[in-house]
């Protein structure tokens, strides 16, 4: 184990926690944004940070981390207000606004960048460490430098967790009720370009973007809860720093920043794939698991009609008497009638026919009662022909909930007959 | 005159040409920033038919890059529409990855890969008179110039030909997709030809760069004229301008090249966005003036 002696080695031990929290931050910080659907002015502002980090260094002369942030600072603030008087002031939509300022503001810096390489001024080298990020160059001070500002951040989103919330979910009620939202935003671009500012030192530029949503995007597919999403967003985030770093100490060849957004990447996208809240997995099987409740509600629906003529609910009908009433494809049908009988609501009769339990007639009756009370609904208060209404209930007669059905029946004050004269089953009253 | 400095001029205005004229479509389909995702997806792309290769110039580095260039549009479109993602953090999560594998391949192959990560980030064109296109024995000029122009007449056959679906698909999907236009088709075509611009732009300017040479010209032409046609064409003499000025910007301060030319780009859009004659600010002002005064005359 090679990684012990590094990590044990205090400055490592810093650099290690100071990344953590610094992506924690970022995260946190860039989840706030994403939810305010700016996930790209991060990105903007990372990669316009660098003209003033040029111009700081024109006027003072020096590297220092503290002269270089507030350069950092303006020119991101700048490019934040410039991104936004373009959308607000002309036909440019905000996207390719953004796409402008961040590529302009880029071209700037480069230039001031070259210019200052080319002027022979020897105290520039390393300058361009703010381009790529120099997380295996980060010293004990940058650790402690983050561990401050995560301790910041931390203060800022627990203190003003309420007001962050309303302006994120609700910032048209929050203007109305003279909530002072420009104070907040303004706080909250502070942080977004301090985040950035010192984010870019670990991963650079390009890959600050990732920092700062890529943990939130995975939050947001297992969680619909603000607080926890932010939780849920820092703990990834410090997670993929630790597994960037941690490689980087393993493989010395290896670079901090882009193996960081590697593994919060991929968090995201397994994530996406299999996370509880909308994961694409978990979107198949909820269409699925709707699919088959449609199944079984369309054959008990089924045996009811066969038996209303004679009202013979409880009679036994082949598959064949069931196919010729409505066609089902055969291993459908063969699925759903072995769910129902599991389920109870169908007994075998043996030679593949079924029955309806008492259970069963029970559900056939709910089911055809709410398709029917929705048919005098919709033929009643949209005033639809009743030979129009019959569709839309065979969709709707799946979703209706108890509570809707009793609200149905209530409105339409218990009606008889549906709008094909047909009678509504009510269950037999104890 | 020296003649590279015409040669650099000339590859500067061969890049804002290809750039503008992709960029206009970018421009109003609102995808400004997938042209973004593109010119950074390319990189592993780049990379990876470098290893295989060992080349710079070599068919198989153009496919690597159109692959990855589309295959990024691909994951933005799978991850907004079967896992929807908002469209932003889908573009940000898509392209910040790839980049991210690039690095870490040049940085495992570091010594087999003449790539460096300042050439990814603004390229260098003053290089670019150094690297000579000889046709038995004879100097025909730098390779890049060759190469763009042929990208230059690539892109205008595509926009010539292609203009009624591109322009058909950017303004009237419906309509579009009732004359059985395929919006599909046109969507991949238009990424491919940005993927296409972006890797053979690379090495003059830059990943980052060359977003600002689609973009930016495109914009400050939407500005300026209502008219696609007439769009198309002012990117392309804004871009050249840019690239003429630049140039002299760069000698002057003695910086990037390419920089210098995305900061005139960068000062042609601000005037024109002051001073653009319909959709100016200053227009605006005036206008949104002599309403209020029409307003208080009527109700004096």
């Amino acid at each position: 184990m090679e990684f012990l002696p590094d990590l044990l080695d205090p400055n490592a031990r810093w650099v290690m926690l100071g990344v953590m929290a610094i992506c924690a931050s970022s995260a946190t910080i860039g989840s706030l944004t994403l939810l305010r659907k700016q996930a790209l002015v991060g990105d903007a502002i990372s990669h316009s940070i660098l003209p003033g980090v040029c111009l700081a260094f024109l006027i003072f002369e020096t590297k220092a981390f503290w002269v270089l942030l507030p350069g950092a600072f303006v020119s991101g603030w700048i490019s934040l207000r410039f991104i936004d008087w373009i959308s607000q002031n002309s036909r440019i939509k905000s996207d390719t606004a953004i796409a402008l300022v961040l590529s302009i503001f880029y071209g700037l810096g480069i230039l001031m960048l070259t210019s200052i390489q080319h002027s022979g001024n020897a105290a520039q080298s390393g300058l361009d460490k703010f381009l790529f990020g120099k997380a295996a160059a980060l010293m004990e001070q940058d650790g402690y430098t983050f561990l401050v500002f995560g301790a910041f951040v931390f203060l800022f989103v627990s203190l003003l967790y309420r007001p962050l919330r309303l302006l994120i979910f609700d910032r048209d009620f929050a203007l109305t009720t003279g909530f002072p939202v420009f104070a907040l935003e303004l706080l909250l671009s502070v942080f977004t370009v301090s985040a950035i500012a010192m984010g870019i030192q670990a991963v650079g530029v390009v890959l600050m973007a990732a920092l700062l949503i890529s943990p939130g995007i995975a939050a947001k597919y297992w969680t619909s809860d603000f607080r926890v999403m932010l939780f849920t967003s820092a703990i990834l985030g410090a997670s993929g720093g630790f597994l960037g770093a941690g490689i980087s100490l393993i493989w010395p060849k290896m670079p901090t920043g882009p193996w960081i957004v590697l593994i919060l990447s991929l968090i995201a996208l397994i994530s996406a794939f299999l996370g509880t809240r909308k994961g694409v997995l978990r979107q198949y099987w909820m269409h699925k698991q709707n699919q088959i409740k449609i199944l079984e509600e369309n054959i008990l629906k089924c045996f009811y009609h066969l038996g209303e003529p004679d009202a013979s609910y409880e009679q036994k009908r082949s598959r064949e008497e069931i196919q010729a009433r409505r066609h089902f494809p055969p291993s459908r049908l063969n699925m759903g009638l072995k769910r129902l009988g599991r389920k109870g609501l169908l007994a075998s009769q043996g030679g593949g026919a079924c029955s309806l339990t008492e259970q069963g007639i029970q559900e056939a009756r709910r089911i055809i009662r709410v398709h029917r009370l929705w048919e005098i609904y919709i033929s009643k208060y949209m005033h639809l022909a009743s030979d129009h209404v019959h569709e839309d209930a065979e969709a709707i007669e799946h979703i209706i909930t108890p509570e809707l059905e009793k609200e149905l029946e209530h409105q339409l004050e218990y009606p008889i007959k549906d709008p094909h004269d047909q009678n509504i089953p009510y269950a037999p009253k104890k | 005159m020296e003649l590279d400095t015409l040669w650099i001029i000339l590859t500067g205005s061969l890049v804002a040409a290809c750039g503008g004229l992709l960029g206009c479509f970018l421009v109003l389909r609102k995808m400004a920033m997938v042209g973004d995702a593109i010119s950074h997806a390319v990189l592993p792309g780049i990379v990876i038919a470098y290893l295989l290769s060992h080349t710079r110039d070599s068919l198989l580095m153009l496919l690597g890059a159109a692959v990855f260039g589309i295959l990024v549009t691909w994951i933005i479109e799978v991850l907004s529409k079967k896992a929807q993602m908002q469209v932003d953090a889908a573009i940000g999560l898509a392209y910040t990855s790839l980049f991210a594998i690039g690095v870490i391949l040049i940085s495992a192959y570091a010594g087999q890969v003449d790539l460096d990560q300042d050439c990814v980030l603004y390229g260098e064109i003053a290089y670019v008179p150094l690297d000579r296109f000889y046709w038995q024995g004879l100097d025909l000029g730098p390779r890049t110039v060759w190469v763009l122009t042929g990208l230059l007449l690539f892109i205008i056959a595509f926009v010539y030909w292609g203009y009624k679906g591109l322009f058909l698909t950017t303004f009237d999907e419906v309509y579009a997709f009732s004359l059985g236009i395929s919006t599909t088709f046109w969507h991949y075509s238009l990424m491919g030809a940005v993927s296409l611009t972006t890797v053979f732009s690379f090495e003059s300017v830059g990943a980052i760069l060359v977003l600002a040479f689609l973009v930016g010209p495109a914009a400050t032409a939407y500005l300026l004229t209502d008219n696609l046609p007439k769009m198309l064409l002012l990117s392309v003499i804004l871009g050249v301008l840019a690239s003429i000025s630049g140039y002299y910007l760069a000698n002057w301060v003695n910086g990037s090249i390419a920089g210098a030319m995305v900061v005139m780009i960068g000062l042609e859009f601000l005037w024109a966005f002051l001073w653009a004659p319909k959709h100016g600010l200053w227009a605006q002002r005036r206008k949104a003036r002599s309403l209020d005064l029409s307003d208080i005359h009527l109700e004096g």
